[in-house]
């Protein structure tokens, strides 16, 4: 493993556990703009689409012509630095937690003059910087400024790591240690830091071919988990609910089937109890944990991250069940976002076209490699992402639903 | 475009009344209750009913939900003409604008020009919290520094780029302290060094304790009236020879460094028949001192940049090279909200008529006030300035 920034120290029993507080999450409608762009960590501002200016803050008329066509575009995250300053003191309960914090006024490249959080890293005014589109603790967007070349332990800065879910000292909770994507991320998340993972397993004394390669990993430890019992679910929340800061939830039930088949309601009642329930039942037994413990320290509980098939978003005829069933996830998830965020947990959500795995067999490609979903499912953590497109299909239906979800629609399976 | 014609000048536009109510660190009081306190002081000062002021004007931070027009129901009073200007620092001059005009046009025979606001214990917070729809979208949501940080963005350009220092901030403070030393309104009575100063806390850098007002209760007013109504009612009172107002001024700068003072100005001093050199005393806007420096820049004291050097080349206090905020302005008075923008008017007034007690300067026979406020974003939007003169 690689070496970290500060140690997790084991925590003294006498001392308080500090709650978790939130930022200032009052906005205007016309802001979620950004929000919708930090979701999915792209850099948006309003862009006139009569005179072709950059505005921002958001606004409802463009400042040089008075447009009201002002839809947010991709702009170039670049700016150079004109002022800074370094609070010390607020009377925002949740920025006291987090003072001093650095501040500064941004020249954007495009246009605007933007105050955005600073990177202890970034030289002072006059310095060109990089921009981002954050989602803060509560769910809002915020821009954040780094230098334009990485330095070292840059993941450190406390500033940076409140807009981001890093594994760097955190412990994590693998919910099925038989998804194909499990093994992959173990490794992806062991070398990004994690400094422990539980990979749940159930029925264990099936064959359970990757036992070896995940004893193999540094940190991690196979528990019994089956996500269709509550008394398992519960049980395991009791030993390590507390030790867990990043929960991914990788169960799945991938059956072809028609609609018309004699007797797919019992299959499909059983996909959903793994799928739906399981989770109703991991947000049952660990949310209000992982809630509690949003501001527990440096490596404080941080995120939860559902794995969802892009076809929760728009049904494939052939897979009807499982779209159904992650199409109740994604709803579930926003449901437990809702909760969670009182916690200023981060509850990602990725999409992944199909895997290229025994069950997709009959699936053209193009397929998603496992590793690439854990690939992109860490560095959704690395930089504090919402919604995570994985793959050529996902990425294909995220666009097309955007332009127009009819036609995606009408041609789905075709 | 703005119509190059002439202003129609204030002649015959008097000021009376100057009424300032003690102010309060915290009050369990309201804004109204402030507010109903001014206008009593005003009504005895000027020896009439309250109920025979016909033109109404307020400015609060903290009164809502309430405007004016709640309040005429709240004091029992029937104005023909009422105006509520939400414009923090720039109020004061602003509503004498108005009211100027209304008693110039015959829409109103006396004005009561009023600004108040309570500073209950979590008052501050939210007000900054809900100030401006940018602040809460682009600017609050990064540290909840309020006016501190965001003007301590300011600062630090400013000092980057004219090379002004602490020392030339702390100089003002000092001299502002020593004033309030002699005020009967000032908050804040203990002596104040240049050394306390440079060794107070960082609050936001550039920023330290002293550099930042202390939030208060308080409310500040004054009659607006024709010279014919107040030597009618035996009244002393001050001449109002020119006003300006300016909003979002240079928005192209990227970082401010300038008021709307600058705009104008030429049509302030011409209006008023002086030159800035004339100014027997100056009362600027002084949330902080680097805003002070700004508006000797903007209204022509001294050139754009030149700000520190005039700092260091003058002295500030009532019997100084450059008399200024000659009652420990908003740093050693306490700064209650909107009032903040009317308390140099009430202070310049008494100068004026001769009765500013331990801070009168000698022979003061005109002075300039300004305002500034709203910083709705990432710059304060509103300046505005008058000339005064003893009748």
């Amino acid at each position: 493993m690689t070496e970290h920034g500060p140690k997790r120290h084991a925590k003294n029993p006498l001392q308080r556990t500090r709650l978790p507080l939130l930022p200032p999450s009052a906005r205007s409608r016309r802001a979620h703009g950004l929000t919708l762009a930090a979701a999915s960590g792209r850099f948006m501002l309003q862009c006139c689409a009569e005179c072709g200016r950059y505005a921002y803050p958001a606004r409802d008329a463009c400042p040089h012509c008075l447009s009201e066509d002002l839809p947010f575009r991709d702009a170039p995250p670049r700016g150079e630095l004109l002022s800074e300053t370094t609070i010390q003191v607020t009377s925002d309960p949740y920025f006291r937690d987090h003072m001093p914090f650095r501040s500064g006024l941004v020249k954007l490249d495009c246009g605007p003059v933007a105050v955005v959080g600073l990177h202890r890293a970034c030289g002072g005014p006059g310095s060109q910087l990089e921009l981002s589109l954050q989602i803060d603790r509560a769910g809002q967007a915020v821009l954040f400024a780094k230098p334009l070349l990485e330095t070292p332990d840059m993941e450190n800065d406390p500033q940076w790591r409140e807009l981001t879910a890093h594994p760097k000292d955190r412990r994590v909770l693998i919910s099925d240690g038989r998804s194909p994507v499990a093994l992959p991320l173990a490794k992806a998340l062991a070398r990004a830091g994690a400094s422990k993972i539980f990979v749940g397993v159930f029925d264990r004394w099936k064959p359970f071919e990757t036992e070896v390669a995940f004893d193999a990993i540094d940190g991690v430890e196979c528990v019994d988990l089956d996500l269709t019992s509550e008394r398992s679910v519960q049980d395991l929340a009791r030993d390590i609910g507390a030790k867990v800061e990043i929960l991914v939830n990788t169960a799945d039930h991938v059956r072809p089937s028609h609609l018309f088949d004699a007797g797919l309601t019992n299959s499909a009642r059983e996909a959903m109890d793994v799928t739906v329930m399981g989770l109703m039942r991991l947000a049952q037994a660990f949310g209000p944990i992982m809630r509690v413990r949003g501001a527990d320290g440096f490596a404080g509980a941080v995120a939860w991250v559902n794995v969802l098939s892009v076809h929760g978003l728009s049904s494939q005829p052939k897979f009807g069940v499982q779209s159904a069933a992650h199409a109740a996830c994604l709803s579930l998830s926003h449901w437990l976002r809702g909760e969670l965020r009182q916690g200023g947990i981060r509850v990602i959500n990725s999409f992944c076209g199909p895997l290229d795995t025994e069950w997709y067999q009959t699936v053209p490609p193009p397929k998603v490699d496992p590793r690439s979903l854990a690939d992109a499912i860490v560095d959704g953590l690395i930089r504090g992402l919402e919604d995570i497109y994985v793959g050529d299909v996902a990425k294909d239906i995220e666009a097309r639903l955007f332009d127009n979800p009819k036609a995606v629609e009408r041609e789905a399976g075709r | 475009m703005v119509s190059p014609r002439a202003r129609q000048n204030y002649d015959g536009v008097v000021l009376a009344v100057p009424v300032t109510v003690p102010y309060q660190r915290y009050s369990i009081e309201t804004a109204h209750w402030w507010m109903g306190r001014a206008l009593r002081a005003l009504a005895d000062g000027a020896g009439i009913s309250h109920r025979d002021f016909d033109g109404f004007s307020t400015a609060s931070f903290t009164m809502g939900p309430d405007t004016a027009i709640a309040l005429t129901q709240h004091f029992g009073i029937s104005p023909r003409w009422i105006d509520h200007i939400a414009l923090g620092g720039a109020a004061g001059i602003v509503a004498i604008r108005r009211a100027a005009r209304a008693v110039q046009a015959g829409d109103a025979e006396i004005v009561a020009c009023v600004a108040a606001d309570t500073n209950q214990v979590d008052t501050f917070r939210k007000t900054v919290a809900n100030f401006s729809r940018f602040a809460q979208d682009a600017s609050y949501p990064y540290g909840a520094g309020g006016p501190n940080a965001s003007f301590a963005l300011i600062a630090r350009h400013y000092m980057d780029r004219y090379g002004a220092t602490r020392e030339d901030f702390g100089k003002l403070c000092v001299a502002q302290r020593e004033n309030a030393l002699k005020s009967s309104h000032a908050l804040m009575k203990k002596p104040l060094t240049l050394e306390q100063y440079m060794s107070a806390r960082a609050i936001a850098e550039p920023f330290h304790l002293f550099d930042c007002v202390m939030p208060c209760a308080g409310a500040e007013g004054f009659l607006v009236m024709r010279e014919d109504s107040a030597r009618g009612l035996g009244l002393p009172f001050v001449r109002l020879l020119s006003a300006i107002e300016r909003h979002n001024a240079f928005p192209d700068d990227p970082v401010q460094e300038r008021g709307g003072w600058l705009m104008d100005r030429d049509e302030l001093y011409g209006m008023a028949g002086a030159r800035p050199e004339q100014m027997d005393f100056v009362q600027t806007y002084d949330d902080y001192a680097i805003i002070s420096m700004m508006q000797f820049e903007g209204l022509g004291f001294c050139g754009i940049g030149d700000g520190p050097q005039f700092v260091r080349q003058h002295t500030f206090t009532t019997d100084g090279s450059f008399p200024h905020n000659t009652s420990g302005g908003q740093l050693s008075a306490g700064q209650a909200g909107a009032a903040g923008g009317h308390l140099g008017i009430t202070e310049a007034m008494r100068q004026l008529m001769g009765i500013a007690g331990g801070t009168q300067v000698k022979d003061a026979k005109l002075g300039l006030v300004s305002g500034f406020g709203m910083i709705n974003y990432d710059r304060g939007l509103a300046s505005a300035a008058a000339i005064l003169a003893r009748a």
